[in-house]
């Protein structure tokens, strides 16, 4: 051990060491952080060009998307795509508009009711123990072990037995269900809220109900946030669901409107690159407010095996 | 003797006694209650799924007339009559053990280097890094990048700079789709376990650092292998569960970018096999058949792994 010490040079029991040297950045060499900043900064290239060449395209002119060689970025900025995307769309029989309304539509809506009937069910899993309790929240935790394509095709067959197919209802109501979120907001839940509150907001006679609404989600804000967050950019951005349950046009959610737009006479490629910011676009802004708050709360989010 | 069959005559008793039961669960009416709404929709469409493909697995089935049990044929038939399903399964244990892993490990490892960097570039530096993952169907931009013509934006760059002579068809050639396909995959694989990691090793107990220096930590990497790691185990179960269902359910990205059905199912998965026969040809049992075998699959590997990494 001492001899580790001499080796950096840096002795624990020297005045100055025990002051400042001993936090723990003292061992880092400069060569390897040099190295690490140099391949950091060629994989973030890597993961936003892609992001970056989708803005681009989307405000490049006809001229320029079609220019050959290909040129990344765009030289005279337009927004003739995002107009073609309203306007041309408007003149065929499904506005544009309305499948961005459709998208709003199910993901507030799903966003909304998987918050809603999440926080009341973590904090009774969190919170109190009662006979099956244990038994539920074991069947929610082995669910996240397979991925919800494994229940397309029998979740399909249900919702046309419940009529539900072909509605807003079939995206919004399995997204309310999922077992991510209130996985999260259990763990986090357990973590936060103290026995002793809540027992002092029972004296003072308040319902379970008020208790979930008035003490326990101000205080699990993060919480929250994050289930906001993950499901929102779920549904958003979700092809495979909406593709499989939704058959009529005007019920159909921008990404779908995607191979539409690229079927169509429209100078497809950047009116699809619109279409694509449009759809990259909420969830990133969403990350951005929120992301201090969703690191807080994966803080809790391990499991024990 | 006879005091072990007195112990399991308690024992007994005590199982089959509901009174006490019944009572505690009166008492805790309020939670059952709160827990309605949640397991109500759970149980219809996660639950109920899982055991109507079960169910549906031993029938034929097309929706319309009633099913009829067949028994095993089903299972028989795809083990060992159906040649697409054999290559579904090789490609997707391809992603699965390829992609699966390294995106596991690039979750970590990112995660663990952003860590170090000031808070204010390190939101943003998280921000680049997560952003793929939750951008919906803007992989779709790759279709151009990796276009089969000279207009491919990768195929002009390197013909551009004397690489190639010739366009290559990267998402067309059935020897190469796959694996342009891992690499969209794993540019979108940076998703919840990577910020699992993140809430992990910051939830990392700071004197636990002070203290590893004092007992002869001299580099960064004993630092993650003596201290972090050991101390962010439960977020390395819970990412690794994570990433593990992710990678065998890879269906949506190579159906968006190689086509359906993809140049000689090239690029066919579990997944799009299940859909195939369940939303073009609907034949509900067979399909089930498929659903099943992909859960047994994602379910055990995941328990075998979470039993592997399980604290001592």
């Amino acid at each position: 051990m001492s001899k580790a010490m001499i080796r950096t040079g840096r002795l624990p029991f020297s005045k100055k060491g025990m002051r400042e040297d001993v936090g723990r950045r003292s061992y880092r060499s400069a060569w390897g952080n040099t190295i690490i900043v140099i391949f950091m900064g060629i994989i973030a290239i890597f993961m936003a060009l892609p992001l970056i060449y989708t803005i681009t395209t989307a405000f490049k002119p006809i001229n320029e998307l079609f220019l050959y060689p290909p040129k990344f970025f765009v030289k005279n900025p337009t927004l003739k795509n995002m107009k073609d995307l309203f306007a041309t769309m408007s003149s065929s029989y499904i506005p544009y508009s309305r499948y961005l309304f459709n998208s709003i539509m199910v993901s507030v809506l799903g966003t909304a009711g998987h918050v809603f009937i999440v926080a009341m069910a973590a904090y009774a899993f969190a919170k109190h123990s009662f006979p099956g309790g244990k038994f539920i929240f074991n069947m929610i935790v082995f669910s996240l072990m397979f991925s919800g394509y494994v229940t397309g095709v029998p979740r399909f067959i249900i919702m046309s037995k419940m009529k539900i197919l072909d509605t807003y209802l079939a995206l919004v109501l399995p997204m309310m269900a999922s077992s991510l979120g209130l996985y999260l907001l259990k763990q986090f839940m357990e973590q936060m809220i103290i026995d002793e509150t809540l027992e002092s907001a029972r004296i003072d006679g308040a319902s379970e109900f008020r208790i979930v609404w008035n003490v326990v989600m101000p205080c699990v804000k993060p919480g929250w946030l994050t289930l906001i967050l993950l499901s929102f950019k779920d549904s958003w951005g979700d092809i495979g669901s909406p593709s499989l349950y939704i058959q009529t046009e005007s019920l159909k959610t921008l990404p779908q409107a995607m191979s539409y737009i690229q079927q169509g006479t429209i100078a497809r490629m950047g009116a699809g690159a619109a279409n694509s910011l449009l759809i990259m676009l909420p969830p990133i802004i969403i990350f951005i407010i929120t992301q201090s708050n969703v690191i807080e709360t994966m803080k809790s989010s391990g499991m024990k095996g | 003797m006879s005091r072990p069959v007195n112990a399991m005559k308690k024992t007994l008793s005590d199982r089959f006694n509901l009174k006490p039961v019944l009572k505690e669960m009166k008492r805790k009416r309020v939670c059952y209650a709160l827990i309605a709404p949640y397991v109500i929709l759970f149980f219809i469409f996660t639950v109920l799924p899982v055991i109507v493909s079960i169910v549906l697995s031993f029938t034929e089935y097309n929706i319309i007339e009633k099913p009829t049990f067949i028994g095993w044929s089903n299972y028989i038939q795809l083990l060992l009559d159906d040649s697409v399903f054999l290559i579904a399964v090789k490609n997707t244990f391809i992603f699965a053990l390829i992609t699966g892993p390294i995106s596991y490990f690039a979750c970590l490892i990112f995660a663990w280097l952003i860590n170090e960097l000031r808070p204010k570039l390190r939101a943003w530096v998280t921000l680049i890094f997560y952003a793929p993952s939750i951008s919906g169907n803007v992989f779709l931009i790759w279709k151009y990048i990796f276009g089969g013509d000279a207009y491919g934006l990768l195929n002009s760059f390197l013909m551009d700079w004397g690489f190639i002579n010739e366009p290559i068809l990267w998402l067309q050639d059935a020897n190469i789709n796959l694996k342009v396909i891992m690499v969209v995959q794993l540019w979108l694989s940076l998703g919840t376990s990577f910020l699992a990691f993140m809430g992990g090793l910051q939830g990392v107990d700071r004197t636990l650092y002070e203290a590893g220096a004092m007992d002869g930590i001299r580099n960064r990497w004993q630092e993650l292998y003596y201290i972090t790691l050991p101390s962010m185990k439960p977020q390395l179960i819970f990412g690794a569960v994570m990433q593990v269902t992710a990678s065998f359910a890879v269906s949506d990205i190579c159906q968006q970018l190689a086509g359906f059905p993809s140049p000689l199912y090239s690029a066919h998965t579990i997944g799009l096999h299940m859909m195939d026969y369940g939303t073009i040809r609907y034949e509900m049992g067979y399909a089930s058949t498929v659903a099943v075998i992909l859960f047994l699959i994602t379910t055990v590997t995941n328990s075998v792994i979470r039993k592997a990494v399980k604290p001592e």
